[in-house]
């Protein structure tokens, strides 16, 4: 007997578009107009479209299975089929024991009722028993830190109580396979590491984690193992790593990344290590990036810029030639410069973009810029957050009896706190 | 069918906290309180008793107390299925949120509502009884023909309830062809009249699967006469078919909701 807990087999999922009739009215009409009509066989299959198609995978007890694509590549139709929301047109699919979803977690709540009686509710939705959740209502209401209002009506909750409650039940269901979606976009950073916290938590339960997710990052330190879904169908499966660099290939192909005027063009971008040609990096290490631009007509003034974008594409570190100290170039039709950026990689783990524009320096005209030019993946031993690496390490960690002075120190901050409450 | 009706039964909590909150949330949103219960069914008993004193007058013959009981006796069940089936058919879309984002058997919906829908008639029995108490109708062993009553209207609600909340959900102008079929239909059923009234064209209403149900509970409490044997199983007939129907027609459908709604 396998401890495998969720087995896909051949999984499709047919959609139809275009006009649905949802009243009566619309649908009498349009009846009585295709009788006389008589619309051709084609015609239907045109309307109709496959959002999933042949999905197979299996998940082992213990296994954190991620699913990464696109918007519109199939992952929420795949969860839904996973979670017996929908059912496959085609193929079929077996889940052992327990399932639970954090796919909108505050998706029972109502607004007219308490806090209290949301946890109820939303407890019994998600499969919990009147008495576990009872049991358990103290643990989750200090979970989700709101003591003070949990007997006022969620109408008047911030949308993050809202998140916070929902999540704090969620958490506290004990499944034996987990389904996550998108979760961890919303609600803050400590809402997010509270939420992968939980999921490892689980995992070392036994139960299997299924995780659709856009945040890369969490996937690969997450994950065991990876599917990339594209218009419905499954493009490989494997370790994280090899499968996210697959799905920056694709998407860098097809992503509208460049834009320029044409005369000068970037034509290379490529990282390198010591040992050569390398887009998997250590943090601290250094890293080569060769870049080569060729003009295609006579070019002045120029100068160019190396920049590093972090998953959110979010600008982390910008430098050029220029503000390094090089003179501005000046390209003739034909002429190819070409030139190598030495940076030591002092981020923390994940993705990064490095992306690069050639610009002219006095009228700040972009001649041509690729971003992203190119992808890198960045591992680290320490485990540090946040856009730069400080290489931590705790060198001192004691506990000793407090003395006067300490006594004194502790009685001077009480003091500033009372004054702060009142001053 | 076996198997869904063992899940219903596994998820049968969720069914009461379903209706739990249902009760809660009519409740807690009206000023009136528990008044709300019983607002409706007031409505209907003073209405019936406005066209029974209208009756009388015509035919020149006393309103006798014995009537406005059965008149108050009907419209208790009638206030029920009506607003049993009118919560049922809004119960899945109102719950759309939940139809597309969370596995569990749906028809938990309408059966909620349909048991949100008997506690307000459980309210309004309490304030019957008092009617009846002050009216001096007296009781007899026929009393006991209520729960079979009761729960024959509850068969029937339940199984209405599911045919129409699915069908709402594909076709949402089902709503209002329900509404006017609820506003309209209790001149076609015997609340506000007697069945005898009509002579033997009155047998044509009985038709109407409620029809004999009320008159059941009219003569049971009100006349203290036994109701009409052959007449009670046809509606419990129809009520059976009408949940079995329901309940297939439903699970039919359900595999659909997510996408459809």
């Amino acid at each position: 007997m396998s401890d495998t807990v969720i087995r896909m087999e051949h999984v499709s999922k047919k959609f139809r578009k275009g006009e649905v009739y949802n009243s009566l009215r619309d649908l009498l009409p349009a009846l009585t107009g295709e009788m006389f009509q008589q619309q051709g066989l084609n015609e239907k299959d045109k309307r109709e479209f496959w959002a999933v198609q042949d999905l197979s995978f299996e998940v082992k007890a213990g296994e954190a299975f991620g699913i990464i694509g696109h918007n519109g590549a199939g992952k929420s139709t795949a969860l839904k089929i996973l979670s017996r929301i929908m059912k496959p047109t085609i193929g079929c699919m077996h889940v052992q024991g327990r399932l639970s979803a954090l796919i909108d977690v505050s998706a029972g709540f109502h607004q007219d009722l308490t806090g209290r009686e949301n946890v109820f509710l939303q407890g019994t939705i998600l499969g919990m028993s009147k008495r576990e959740i009872a049991s358990k209502l103290d643990q989750i209401i200090a979970f989700s830190g709101l003591e003070e209002f949990i007997d006022t009506p969620v109408k008047r909750y911030s949308s993050g109580m809202f998140a916070r409650l929902g999540f704090s039940v969620a958490a506290h269901v004990d499944p034996e396979v987990l389904i996550v979606d998108e979760v961890l976009s919303v609600g803050d950073f400590v809402f997010q590491q509270k939420c992968i916290e939980r999921m490892n938590e689980v995992l070392r339960g036994g139960a299997a984690v299924v995780f659709v997710s856009h945040n890369l990052k969490t996937v690969v330190e997450f994950c065991n193992r990876c599917l990339l879904l594209e218009k419905g169908r499954t493009v490989t499966t494997g370790a994280p790593h090899d499968v996210i660099s697959t799905y920056l290939q694709r998407s860098m192909k097809e992503g509208d990344v460049e834009s320029g005027l044409g005369e000068v063009r970037i034509t290379s971008v490529k990282t390198r290590n010591e040992q050569g040609e390398c887009t998997k990096f250590q943090s601290g290490q250094k890293a080569w990036i060769d870049i080569e631009v060729t003009a295609r007509a006579r070019c002045s003034k120029l100068s160019l810029s190396l920049y590093i974008l972090d998953e959110n594409l979010k600008d982390i570190f910008d430098t050029s030639t220029e503000r390094l100290g090089h003179p501005c170039f000046t390209l003739e039709a034909g002429c190819v410069f070409s030139c190598t950026f030495e940076l030591q990689l002092n981020m923390t783990m994940g993705i990064y973009y490095p992306s690069t524009h050639v610009v002219r320096y006095d009228t700040q005209t972009i001649y041509h810029r690729r971003a992203p030019a190119t992808t890198i993946y960045v591992s680290s031993r320490d485990d540090g957050r946040g856009p730069v690496h400080c290489f931590p390490k705790v060198i001192r960690q004691e506990i000793r009896p407090a003395s006067d002075a300490d006594f004194a120190a502790l009685a001077q901050t009480a003091r500033g706190e009372q004054t702060c409450k009142f001053g | 069918m076996k198997e869904e009706l063992k899940e219903l039964y596994k998820y049968r909590e969720l069914l009461y906290m379903i209706a739990y909150r249902d009760i809660k949330v009519r409740y807690k949103q009206s000023i009136m309180g528990f008044l709300w219960a019983i607002l409706m069914p007031v409505l209907i008993v003073f209405s019936g008793i406005v066209v029974r004193y209208a009756y009388a007058l015509a035919a020149n013959a006393p309103l006798r107390s014995e009537d406005i009981a059965s008149v108050a006796v009907k419209s208790l069940p009638w206030a029920f299925l009506v607003s049993s089936i009118r919560f049922s058919c809004l119960s899945l879309v109102n719950n759309k949120e939940l139809v597309t984002k969370i596995y569990f058997p749906k028809e938990i919906f309408p059966i909620a509502a349909m048991l949100a829908s008997f506690f307000d008639l459980l309210v309004a029995a309490g304030a019957l009884l008092i009617f009846l108490l002050v009216m001096q109708t007296g009781w007899s062993l026929l009393l006991l023909w209520i729960p079979v009553l009761l729960t024959t209207t509850i068969l029937l609600a339940a199984g209405i309830g599911m045919i129409v909340s699915a069908a709402s959900l594909f076709f949402r102008d089902v709503k209002f062809i329900v509404e006017v079929l609820l506003t309209f239909g209790i001149f076609f059923t015997p609340v506000f009249y007697d069945v005898s009234m009509l002579g033997d064209k009155g047998k044509w209403l009985l038709l109407n699967p409620i029809s004999p149900i009320l008159e059941g509970f009219g003569a049971c409490i009100a006349r203290h006469q036994s109701p009409d044997l052959s007449w009670f199983a046809y509606s419990l007939g129809f009520a059976l078919f009408a949940l079995l129907g329901g309940f297939v027609f439903f699970k039919h459908l359900e595999p659909a909701f997510a996408e459809s709604i």
